[in-house]
């Protein structure tokens, strides 16, 4: 970033790539680790109160960053934008979803599609926000990171409360008009609530947790190598800004197909769903190499843009696919213990490409032919997945809170 | 301002409420897009 606001050399006391690479890994770490842990206080305070608290904590974060940059401390950024944005990033990732569920009992795919891509969208919004201000800021003597950091800090602050002031749940019993609950329910989708915590003792949270890890592994190491990947395999074709080009529309794609494909799954069910990103994926991922070797770049780019849109769509379709099978009462909870499987999966996924990667470069294989390998053990992650959907079943009774449960724990009993 | 959404919603809220995200989102899609044709040139 800072090569587009005019910085060609580093000075000597800069931070290193390395250690700046923390902060997002820390930031992700506690976005999971937040999610998880206050996933029911989430449910049972309410979504504004959540809200203002992700408010807080995102923006302030933000503030404390841009003190770290002015001090030239690196621990204070870690604790501003990894700890303190983490947890922010945690509490509003699974506020709306819950809230928008119960507002749309008879789409809750669109639902969720609707809060995921929300988030997809303002990776839209932040990049050339941050590149404008850093620009607006920058000197010969000065990059006005700390500044952006001040003015990011404000305007998500500005943005998020608005959010938590006018964010409301439907009253209890809320239907759409016209909306009738099918009389005989589908075999796969209950109508009955499971406890957060009794979810962790069902394979099929398990499963599904394998499903969600499968599915962004093979998106993630993708996507943070898509601009490098293009070029390798396509020497003298695509030029860096083609790259940046191509990233750009990976991420348009990422963002539609969250909306797209969950919506979708209301009509052909969450499991189908899924079906169709393992299979299609593994078509797609076995397809690129040999677009590669033939020089198809069309094809190639086509591929890929499928792909992200279905690792989209699954991140997406999965607090639905909770829904159906763990009920609406607990599901923002349960999504947020479920993100671990987003944190193992932002690990494994660019530490198999780019390990893969370089393990072939240095055993003599050509840049260009170099993510091959790559690309058939991402294939072979997606037929881990679909073993894993096949074998999602109904949630045994015996896991269902009954009515006298479901008092005592929100408190009423 | 309560938190049950049982009170209605009049038009211009939900004009703003929409205008709110959307035009803010369709400045990022449009520069992405922008962006993105350099793939094309």
């Amino acid at each position: 970033m800072t090569k587009l606001i005019g910085i060609a050399k580093s000075a000597p006391d800069d931070w290193k790539l390395t250690d700046l690479g923390w902060i997002f890994s820390i930031a992700i770490f506690f976005l999971g680790a937040s999610a998880a842990v206050f996933g029911r206080w989430v449910e049972e305070g309410g979504p504004r109160r959540a809200m203002f608290a992700s408010a807080v904590c995102f923006s302030g974060g933000f503030l404390i960053s841009a003190l770290g940059v002015w001090l030239h401390q690196l621990w204070i950024v870690y604790l501003g934008y990894g700890v303190l944005g983490g947890i922010g990033l945690g509490l509003g990732y699974i506020s709306p979803v819950s809230t928008l569920i119960k507002w749309f009992p008879d789409r809750p795919g669109m639902a969720t599609g609707m809060a995921i891509m929300g988030f997809g969208g303002g990776a839209m919004i932040a990049s050339p926000l941050s590149v404008m201000l850093m620009g607006y800021f920058s000197s010969p003597t000065h990059v006005g990171v700390a500044e952006t950091f001040v003015v990011l800090g404000l305007v998500y602050a500005c943005f998020m409360l608005v959010g938590a002031a006018i964010v409301r749940t439907p009253p209890p019993g809320w239907k759409p008009e016209g909306f009738v609950p099918p009389a005989t329910p589908k075999k796969l989708v209950t109508t009955r609530d499971v406890y957060v915590y009794q979810a962790l003792k069902t394979p099929q949270f398990w499963m599904i947790w394998v499903v969600l890890c499968m599915n962004v592994t093979a998106g993630i190491g993708v996507l943070g190598q898509a601009s490098a990947m293009s070029q390798e395999m396509f020497p003298g074709r695509v030029t860096a800004a083609a790259a940046g080009g191509f990233v750009g529309l990976l991420s348009i794609f990422n963002m539609g197909g969250r909306f797209v494909w969950a919506s979708t799954s209301d009509h052909i069910g969450r499991k189908n769903t899924y079906y169709v990103f393992f299979l299609l994926g593994i078509v797609l991922y076995s397809l690129v190499p040999y677009f590669g070797t033939t020089g198809n770049l069309t094809l190639f780019i086509i591929c890929f843009l499928v792909i992200l849109s279905m690792y989209g769509g699954g991140f997406a379709t999965v607090p639905a696919y909770l829904r159906d099978m763990f009920g609406t009462r607990y599901v923002g909870a349960i999504n947020g213990l479920l993100i671990t499987a987003w944190s193992v999966a932002g690990i494994l996924g660019p530490v198999l490409v780019n390990y893969i990667r370089q393990y072939q470069i240095d055993s003599g294989v050509p840049k260009a032919q170099a993510y091959n390998v790559t690309m058939y053990i991402m294939a072979g992650l997606l037929v881990v997945g679909l073993i894993a959907n096949f074998l999602i079943k109904a949630v045994d009774d015996r896991h269902h809170m009954d009515l006298e449960t479901a008092d005592e724990v929100i408190g009423v009993g | 301002m309560s938190e049950d959404g049982a009170r209605g919603t009049t038009a211009l809220e939900l004009a703003l409420a929409w205008g709110f995200v959307a035009i803010p989102l369709l400045w990022g899609i449009y520069g992405t897009l922008v962006n993105a044709l350099k793939l094309f040139q």
